[in-house]
């Protein structure tokens, strides 16, 4: 080591730890991260309405009666909006998959394309539950 | 995810072939290719409920049922639901992993998940086959 390295003044480095909950307001979050972090989030809210999901779908499948009656809760707003949030999960999940798949066969890892597919997830998962959302709710 | 980086830790040339030490285990790469290929089955088996249910017209309980009466169909069904119970322990895993770091909370997070999980799988069989 030579005189002038050893001598140079030591710069305050900048230290990237793990994100403290806290933190998370003063991050940047780049698409990829918000559908990232998304991707996690809708898999926990499934993961937890487990039980919801398969009583719909018991419900649908029992009976004829059932089915009715399962069509009468369906028809109360916070009921769609539950449905929607559920949609929304499914298909946000399922996109920001696919995306996964894709990359894991080294398919659109450059920044820009990562970027756009990041874009594409958020934006063809709306588009999803809306046109689902359209027909569960009898528009077509 | 990160289970990958303790299995990456391995790969020093002393630890290769025959004289590999055995420690850990490859569930990491074993869950990680399981994540994937569950999630396969989950797309084929999303793309055909989603085309039968957006192209049908008229949404009856005769159709809806019918279709769940079939036996292809019960199966399939059986098949990615039992692929998404294992996708979710991945997933959830995961997060407690990520997350939650005092190892006995961590560890009944995990059974709980794991109890959670065999329920609904039971749930499920009862579902499919009582169309």
């Amino acid at each position: 080591m030579s005189e002038a390295v050893r001598e140079a003044p030591k710069k305050q480095r900048p230290q990237f730890r793990n994100i403290h909950v806290t933190d998370l307001g003063n991050y940047r979050m780049p698409l990829a991260s918000i559908v990232s972090i998304l991707h996690r989030i809708s898999g926990f809210i499934m993961f937890a309405a487990l039980p919801l999901i398969l009583y719909m779908l018991q419900q649908s499948l029992l009976s004829e009666d059932t089915f009715k009656y399962f069509a009468g809760i369906m028809s109360k707003p916070l009921a769609k909006l539950v449905t929607l949030v559920l949609l929304w999960g499914y298909f946000h999940h399922f996109c920001a998959g696919v995306r996964h798949l894709f990359m894991d066969m080294h398919m659109g890892i450059e920044k820009v394309s990562a970027r756009q597919s990041a874009a594409s997830v958020l934006v063809v998962s709306l588009l999803l539950t809306f046109i689902t959302a359209l027909k569960l709710f009898g528009v077509f | 995810m990160a289970d990958l980086n303790v299995a990456n830790n391995h790969n020093d040339d002393s630890n290769i072939g025959r004289k590999r030490l055995v420690v850990g285990a490859h569930y990491g790469l074993k869950d990680w290719m399981a994540q994937r290929i569950t999630a396969v089955i989950m797309v084929l088996y999303t793309a055909t409920l989603l085309i039968s249910f957006l192209t049908g017209h008229n949404f009856t309980y005769e159709g809806w049922a019918g279709l769940y009466a079939t036996q292809w169909f019960k199966l399939f069904s059986l098949v990615t639901l039992a692929g998404l119970f294992y996708h979710a322990w991945v997933g959830m895993r995961d997060i407690w992993m990520d997350y939650v770091k005092p190892v006995g909370i961590r560890l009944t997070l995990q059974i709980i998940t794991i109890v959670w999980l065999v329920v609904c799988a039971a749930w499920a069989v009862q579902i499919l086959w009582s169309v």
